[in-house]
């Protein structure tokens, strides 16, 4: 590392809502390529995070650049901002209304204002690669949650971010369904996509990452390696979060 | 039953009952849907909050729906004479109708698209969507059935409201419901107008309801 260009650079940042400090004073440096999953107990601050990234959410103190142009919610250009960095919701969030292949084609067509003939091939393109040709014409309650999910990325994929955000994808889906949105994210990282992945799965995290970030109390408290945060994770607090994850045998 | 004379009246006042309801429907959506929609933008929870517009526009709304509709129907005869030039009639009817409509229809409005998710707004938003493409590509697209619902019931209301205006002159069934029923007790004719005015709002109800269950895609 340190030789890629710096696709994200998050600067001191600070985020409380009303008097709940959620954030404090968080700095990260994202490469291009890189995948860093954040893992850490619930109400840590990984989500809002994320949503501090693509101005979803305020920053009270700070900085975030992508690609050394700052982010700024209230900022003129944070939709051109937005467009540039794709985000999977634990929810779907699919437009109900609208075909599988409208909701994969509406921002590039109307946001990014793309030839509609292209992005429908493109689209097609990326479902048949989730595994998702014959559901195009479908609507979201058609779909099993897995599904749902597989669609929502591709929609996130279609507008060529620079960076893709994943939060807490897997979370609301029945275990069985887990696995193919975790295979579609480990093709993502085969194709060298920069990710920030919010996650529980453990063993995938471990498998994807290449710098875990263990986030407790609004801070970073780890940052490491995969490996060596697994095996030998130097805090305390990390040790106790990951003896959550394991069982004594009988 | 009846001479041709009174059907000829009879059929002229579905005419005019039709007329009225859906230009005032219509007129009334003109200025009520862009106003449900400031509503829904400026709530606190909404794409850009703002108290100042939402709180004025929350009081006019508020304001002009407490006020009964016979009584803005005769508060309003001197504005109806200057818009249409009199102020009995059909034509002259809808001016209050469109007026007392418009607020009402505005929170309809309103409450439709706050009912959309949140979520997806977001999601939107995440995609780079700036504030029109979400109102008009997500918002009301996805508030659709309950839009659509919302304006049948409307349209209902004011097929009443439209009857309303017949004691004060105002054309169409209700007026003759209220000329021959109650000033001349001829009650087969009211009886006739009352059942004219039942099917055509069964009617209304009806296509209306159909239709709002073709376009919903989130249940089958």
């Amino acid at each position: 590392m340190g030789m890629e260009k710096e696709v994200l650079k998050i600067e001191h940042i600070h985020k409380k809502f009303d008097d709940l400090t959620v954030l404090e004073d968080v700095s990260l440096t994202v490469h291009e390529g890189e995948i860093i999953v954040i893992v850490g107990p619930s109400g840590c601050g990984k989500s809002t995070f994320l949503r501090c990234l693509n101005g979803l959410e305020e920053i009270n103190e700070g900085h975030i650049y992508i690609d050394e142009e700052p982010v700024n919610p209230a900022g003129k250009n944070i939709t051109k901002i937005r467009e540039r960095i794709g985000m999977v919701f634990q929810s779907y969030d699919l437009f109900p209304h609208k075909t599988i292949l409208e909701n994969v084609c509406l921002a590039p067509v109307k946001v990014q204002k793309r030839k509609k003939d292209e992005v429908k091939e493109e689209a097609l393109k990326l479902l048949e690669r989730v595994g998702l040709s014959a559901k195009v014409n479908s609507f979201p309650r058609q779909l099993s949650g897995g599904q749902k999910q597989r669609v929502a990325i591709v929609r996130a994929l279609i507008m060529h971010p620079e960076v893709l955000l994943f939060d807490e994808v897997t979370a609301a889906l029945d275990p069985e369904m887990v696995r193919e949105v975790l295979d579609v994210m480990l093709d993502l990282a085969k194709q060298k996509r920069t990710m920030l992945i919010v996650t529980h799965e453990m063993a995938f995290a471990r498998a994807v990452a290449d710098r875990v970030i263990f986030l407790d109390g609004g801070h970073i408290v780890e940052d490491a390696d995969p490996k060596q945060f697994f095996d030998s994770p130097k805090t305390d607090r990390a040790k106790k979060f990951l003896s959550t994850f394991e069982f004594e045998e009988k | 039953m009846f001479d041709q004379k009174t059907i000829e009246m009879l059929l002229i006042g579905i005419k005019d009952t039709l007329y009225m309801t859906i230009v005032s429907t219509f007129f009334g959506y003109v200025l009520g849907l862009p106003f449900g929609i400031v509503l829904n933008v400026t709530r606190k929870k909404g794409l850009h909050p703002n108290r100042v517009i939402y709180g004025i526009g929350d009081f006019v709304c508020n304001i002009v729906r407490s006020i009964p509709f016979l009584i803005l129907l005769i508060l309003l005869i001197p504005f109806t004479r200057f818009v249409v030039g009199k102020s009995y009639g059909s034509t002259a009817t809808i001016v209050p109708l469109v007026i007392c409509s418009a607020p009402y229809i505005a929170r309809v409005v309103e409450s439709s698209l706050n009912e959309v998710d949140e979520g997806v707004i977001e999601a939107a938003k995440a995609m780079g969507a700036g504030t029109w493409q979400i109102i008009f590509k997500v918002l009301l697209v996805e508030a659709r059935v309950s839009l659509f619902t919302g304006a049948v019931i409307t349209t209902g209301l004011l097929l009443g409201y439209s009857a309303m205006s017949g004691t004060v002159g105002g054309g169409g069934l209700g007026d003759i419901a209220v000329r021959y029923g109650y000033y001349r007790w001829q009650a087969d004719i009211m009886i006739v107008t009352v059942v004219l005015l039942i099917i055509i709002f069964q009617v209304i109800q009806n296509v209306g309801m159909h239709f709002s269950t073709r376009i919903d895609h989130r249940k089958k």
